[in-house]
């Protein structure tokens, strides 16, 4: 009997671990299903280079570059200043801070990742956005530079974790060795740790995009929501997330609206499906690279 | 020129000048929330029915649809997660199929939360016709939890060193007893504390339940998994931009509770962790 039920848990563990492709597919295909069916109606060129977003009017209009240049422009505003900050502060707490204060750095970027992403949106609606309204004379502070300086933020603890430990991740030997040439510790970071981690960093940096991109609620309600072509940073934009959070509760189930919004969803889940696979080989290849050395 | 140790000290200034701007909004928001939050919390408020479209009264249903949905989280990812984990970690060969579950498993983690809210829409809402319900929600949370629950739990099984294995199997264990009788039980604390990790951030996710789940106003108690419910994350979204003439002392006041209970999730997973780390003899 024990043998029987042996090898039903260790079939329950197989199915268990072969799931997530399963589930991926599923996401996938369940995508498709709705999001295909726009294109029945809508030409697919004009679905992504189409500068007008009017789902509803009549007869709609369902072009999409305006939310698309929408999350570009908080993206890389929020990865200007996201990037830099980042490897700052990841090189200060893994290799500069003392122990104590290590320690309560850590903690305090874990407490960042800890907070849901509507409380920040909150909290920025009430802060950052009459900060920049009267900082640059706005008429409103919810604007893409708002998204971008909110999203910055949301994505430091994916930048700093990733980046310290690759830079821990370093062998010791290439520090001495630096160091017993007569370097500073300062230009042995910068000449030796710093270039020997760079694929674990360039993993980060797209590890801290790919948040940026999907990040949905807190982009929602401090970008100002508006559906047009932006040409400056102290404009409102909306990106392609917000549109879907904010249109699926209204869209008519099976309506062409409906189906675009799906159509957003396969742009989105190929866009992070490219970034996390292509990250994900960076952080093989740093991990292989030290493999053998040490 | 400047003398190379001068610059150091300019350089690493600036680092820490960095990391300040990185963990000071951080001291913000909390300080923020607690200062406005706390003068709202009552008995009232925390175990009262909303009252004059939300702009009186308590956030109890709330409260309640978090837990139930956080509940339901757990059910489903926790047994599918560690059981995934213990097949990657203790069973799987090195092998093409170990890389595409691996692959899955980082793209599960990195798809968008509102696209989780469409998949689970179009998967649980209408084509199992579950409805907007307590269930499609906890499912699409939990596929959504997964990934973190499975990395949380591999990482975990992987610190319990080799010759606690090969001690077991020299007696005779099966690969499963061992996995059960040895492995397991020492590899629960970190367990534990990436799988609390992970529920936390489920409870205070508002993109995946909007269209799954989660009702705009809905003064009772769910009756069963079937049943909207009205959830905090969403509740906060609702009071902050739908509604309007919300007194700020409601919004913070259920930003506070939110926030208070995803802390104590977290504190408690750290308690955990530090508590287990000093019994270890390994």
């Amino acid at each position: 009997m024990k043998k029987l039920s042996e090898f039903i848990i260790e079939k329950l563990i197989f199915l268990s671990g072969i799931a997530s492709i399963l589930f991926v597919l599923l996401i996938l295909v369940f995508l498709l299903k709705e999001g295909l069916s726009l294109f029945r109606t809508v030409n697919p060129i004009d679905f992504i280079t189409g500068t007008n977003w009017y789902p509803i009017s009549d007869p709609p209009q369902f072009g999409i570059l305006p939310l698309i240049i929408g999350s570009l422009f908080v993206t890389f505003g929020a990865i200007v200043i996201a990037v830099p900050l980042g490897i700052a502060s990841a090189v200060y707490v893994a290799e500069v801070a003392p122990p104590w204060l290590r320690d309560f750095l850590k903690s305090g970027i874990e407490l960042l990742a800890a907070i849901p992403s509507i409380v920040l949106g909150f909290i920025g609606i009430i802060t950052l956005a009459p900060f920049l309204k009267s900082t640059f004379n706005l008429s409103s502070g919810l604007t893409a530079m708002a998204g971008s300086i909110m999203l910055a933020f949301m994505s430091m603890p994916t930048i700093v974790s990733i980046i310290e430990d690759s830079i821990a991740s370093v062998p010791k030997s290439y520090k001495e060795g630096s160091l017993a040439l007569g370097a500073t510790r300062w230009q042995t970071i910068y000449r030796v740790t710093l270039p020997a981690a760079s694929s674990g960093i360039l993993a980060a940096v797209m590890l801290g995009i790919g948040r940026v991109v999907g990040e949905t609620m807190a982009v929602l309600m401090i970008t100002g929501n508006a559906a047009v072509m932006p040409t400056s940073m102290l404009q409102p934009v909306r990106t392609l997330t917000a549109t879907i959070a904010a249109e699926m509760g209204e869209a008519v189930s099976g309506s062409p609206h409906y189906y675009s919004l799906f159509a957003i969803g396969i742009i989105l889940f190929i866009i992070s499906f490219a970034i996390n696979l292509s990250a994900d080989m960076f952080l093989h290849r740093s991990k292989k690279k030290f493999k053998v050395k040490r | 020129m400047i003398d190379s140790k001068v610059k150091e000290k300019i350089a690493f200034a600036i680092l820490l000048l960095a990391t300040i701007i990185v963990i000071a909004p951080v001291a913000l928001v909390l300080f923020v929330v607690l200062l406005n939050g706390l003068p709202a919390l009552s008995f009232e408020f925390i175990f009262g029915m909303p009252h004059d479209g939300m702009r009186s009264g308590g956030i109890f249903p709330t409260i309640v649809g978090t837990i139930f949905l956080t509940i339901g989280t757990a059910l489903f990812s926790i047994p599918f997660g560690i059981l995934a984990a213990i097949y990657l970690n203790e069973y799987a060969e090195r092998n093409w199929l170990t890389r595409v579950i691996e692959i899955a498993i980082v793209n599960l983690a990195g798809v968008p939360s509102i696209v989780y809210g469409l998949f689970g829409f179009s998967l649980f809402v209408a084509f199992l016709g579950f409805g907007s319900s307590i269930l499609a929600g906890s499912l699409t949370l939990s596929i959504m939890t997964l990934p973190v629950i499975i990395t949380a739990t591999r990482e975990a099984l992987s610190a319990v060193p080799r010759s606690f294995r090969e001690a077991s199997y020299s007696l005779g264990a099966s690969r499963w007893q061992t996995v059960r009788n040895v492995v397991l039980p020492n590899a629960i604390p970190g367990i534990l504390t990436g799988t609390i990790l992970g529920l936390s951030r489920a409870a205070g996710e508002t993109a995946p339940i909007l269209f799954t789940v989660a009702a705009f106003y809905l003064p009772k108690l769910p009756g069963s998994v079937y049943d909207q419910a009205m959830a905090l994350p969403y509740h906060i979204y609702v009071l902050s931009t739908q509604v309007p003439n919300v007194s700020p002392k409601i919004q913070y006041g259920t930003v506070l509770v939110l926030v208070g209970m995803i802390f104590i999730l977290n504190i408690f997973a750290s308690y955990i962790r530090m508590h287990f780390r000093r019994k270890k003899t390994w």
